[in-house]
């Protein structure tokens, strides 16, 4: 019952960082709500589930773990969910895309409290978190670093110079997230690059442990995120709909990025809202 | 590895700047526990490897892999490191996207090393010669790009590339090149300095081109009084040093082992056109190289003394 309760809360936090989300970028009329969604119940697990060690009032504690955002496209779905951890007030939604405002439409370092790196060019997000992940070990701390990519990116060439790295490193303090929604701005991964499956064995051929589980089961997630690895690097393979919890972007294909119309804001809204308490 | 040379009689001593690259980062290691190697494969040709024996909690190779060890980078120094990272200059265009978005917008305080500069890996080939990444570079907010002399310049520009904050590159030369500056001399990031003091023409050189204008304005002197100003730092330029001379003798002439588009040559050009001073004759690549030997090779390109002399006489002649 107590698990149930728990997990009833993050569903309800989960609903209302997509409710932020989809209203920031129904403002500012653009944005890409696909990997937002997809993404999102694992940031919600992340920052409310216990899955990371943070201070929102102290976003650059120097006890913290890391949170790197590689698909930086997905950005909105972390705005929402460090505003709602407390790490800035979620009026700064509002600034989304806007001119002068730290919501940049990439995520850029420093721009909100909590955005630790700047991304939106695939395929940086796991190098940089080797370079912190490899500092940590100089200091001995018990710190991790979570890098989040999404599946498209692992189409990028760089993202295998890093992957092949930190196995060699040995870097147990370095968590990989592969948010496999299954598509691309091109169509399904499948169509466009089909022989990105089966990536666990790609991993593990590499050297790293894996983890698969549904990217929207709270209890799988918070397993995968508790779980601590013996010698080396751990990837978690959270596969995922792209636009979940609103039915007219689940698993299609226009909704990489896009405008949110009038009639799709009231629609989605509703939709999330039958979610929320 | 050191060998001279012999100009007008006096010896000239030719060594590496990588080498003095190698052993200043050793020595700054020693002492300095915030100092991060790391390299992509290049460990004996950056001389470094003492580094990587002697240092192994500070040190990482990550293979044939530019980008990531950018991005490494980048994440050391968002960590409290000051990483030194090195490979071929020609290779770091392979970084590019990574120096962009994660050091240079961030503007965090990595130290880009790209050896092999030029056409200095001469046998090797056009595809070895780095003639681009001035150019790229100098696109770049915060970047900034340093193009030492030779290898006494080379240990002072490290020092001062350590306590400068942001992104800096350094670009080295596999051959030994002449040894003009002194060692003391404390290098100081963003200056350009007279080295020989003339009226008629000025010589605006960079990298191991500077002593090639020198030997021209010591064989010419009697004749043509010419100016040199060697500019090691390419960004941010020294435009008054030479807006002063470009003043002074109305003649200006820029030669790098760079391509002619982007780098030393056009930065000139730039300051030269905005302030409407002097006529302009830019020595560096117009193609790509080819095998060769080295002085053979910076002859055929038309970067060596010989195409600095043909550059004076023709502008002079006007």
């Amino acid at each position: 019952m107590i698990q149930t309760n728990r997990f009833q809360e993050l569903i309800q936090i989960a609903s209302e960082s997509r409710l932020l989300a989809l209203e920031a970028m129904y403002h500012c009329g653009s944005g890409h709500p696909g990997s937002a969604f997809s993404t999102i119940d694992i940031l919600v697990a992340l920052f409310f589930g216990g899955g990371i060690k943070y201070r929102a009032n102290n976003p650059n504690w120097k006890g913290r773990d890391y949170f790197l955002l590689s698909n930086g496209h997905a950005v909105p779905a972390l705005y929402a969910v460090l505003a709602k951890a407390g790490y800035f007030p979620e009026a700064e939604m509002k600034g989304l895309r806007k001119l002068g405002f730290g919501a940049q439409g990439h995520p850029h370092r420093g721009s909100l409290p909590g955005i630790e790196i700047s991304s939106g060019s695939l395929g940086q997000g796991l190098s940089v978190g080797i370079g912190l992940a490899r500092a940590i070990k100089n200091k001995k701390t018990s710190q991790k670093v979570f890098v989040l990519m999404s599946d498209g990116e692992q189409e990028e060439g760089s993202t295998w110079e890093a992957v092949m790295l930190a196995p060699k490193l040995q870097l147990n303090n370095l968590i990989a997230i592969v948010d496999k929604n299954g598509m691309q701005i091109d169509g399904t991964t499948k169509d466009v690059m089909p022989s990105l499956d089966p990536l666990a064995e790609k991993y593990r051929a590499f050297g790293w442990e894996v983890i698969e589980i549904d990217g929207h089961n709270f209890d799988e997630i918070l397993k995968a995120l508790a779980v601590n690895s013996a010698s080396g690097p751990r990837v978690i393979i959270s596969k995922t709909i792209r636009g979940k919890g609103v039915s007219f972007m689940e698993g299609s294909i226009h909704w990489h990025a896009g405008k949110i119309t009038d009639e799709q804001y009231v629609q989605a809204k509703k939709e999330i809202m039958s979610n929320v308490n | 590895m050191a060998t001279k040379i012999q100009n007008k009689g006096e010896i000239i001593e030719m060594k590496s700047t990588r080498q003095a690259f190698g052993e200043t980062l050793f020595e700054v290691m020693k002492k300095d526990k915030r100092v991060f190697s790391l390299t992509a494969d290049l460990a004996e040709s950056l001389k470094i490897l003492k580094v990587k024996e002697s240092f192994p909690e500070r040190f990482i190779d990550t293979g044939v892999a530019e980008a990531n060890m950018a991005g490494v980078a980048a994440g050391l120094a968002i960590a409290g490191y000051i990483p030194v990272a090195g490979t071929f200059a020609v290779f770091m265009t392979r970084a590019f996207d990574h120096i962009r978005l994660q050091i240079c917008q961030n503007n965090l305080h990595v130290i880009l090393v790209g050896s092999h500069g030029g056409v200095s890996n001469a046998a090797d080939g056009g595809s070895a010669h780095a003639l681009e990444d001035f150019a790229f570079l100098r696109a770049l907010p915060n970047m900034t790009i340093i193009n030492p002399t030779d290898y006494n310049e080379t240990r002072q520009a490290f020092l001062a590339a350590i306590d400068y904050p942001g992104p800096v590159y350094l670009r080295l030369y596999r051959e030994p090149t002449a040894q003009i500056t002194e060692s003391a001399e404390k290098f100081i990031i963003g200056k350009a300095r007279i080295i020989r003091k003339g009226k008629d023409i000025t010589v605006v050189a960079s990298g191991p081109q500077t002593a090639e204008a020198l030997v021209v304005a010591d064989r010419m002197s009697d004749k043509i009084d010419v100016e040199v100003i060697s500019v090691p730092t390419i960004k941010p330029l020294d435009k008054k040093t030479i807006l002063k001379s470009a003043k002074k003798t109305g003649r200006v002439i820029t030669v790098e082992d760079h391509s002619i588009n982007g780098g030393l040559g056009s930065a000139v050009a730039e300051i030269l056109a905005e302030n409407k001073v002097g006529k302009l004759l830019r020595l560096g690549l117009r193609q790509f190289g080819e095998s060769g030997e080295y002085s053979a090779l910076i002859k055929k390109v038309g970067i060596d003394s010989g195409a600095i002399i043909k550059a004076i006489r023709q502008l002079i002649k006007g």
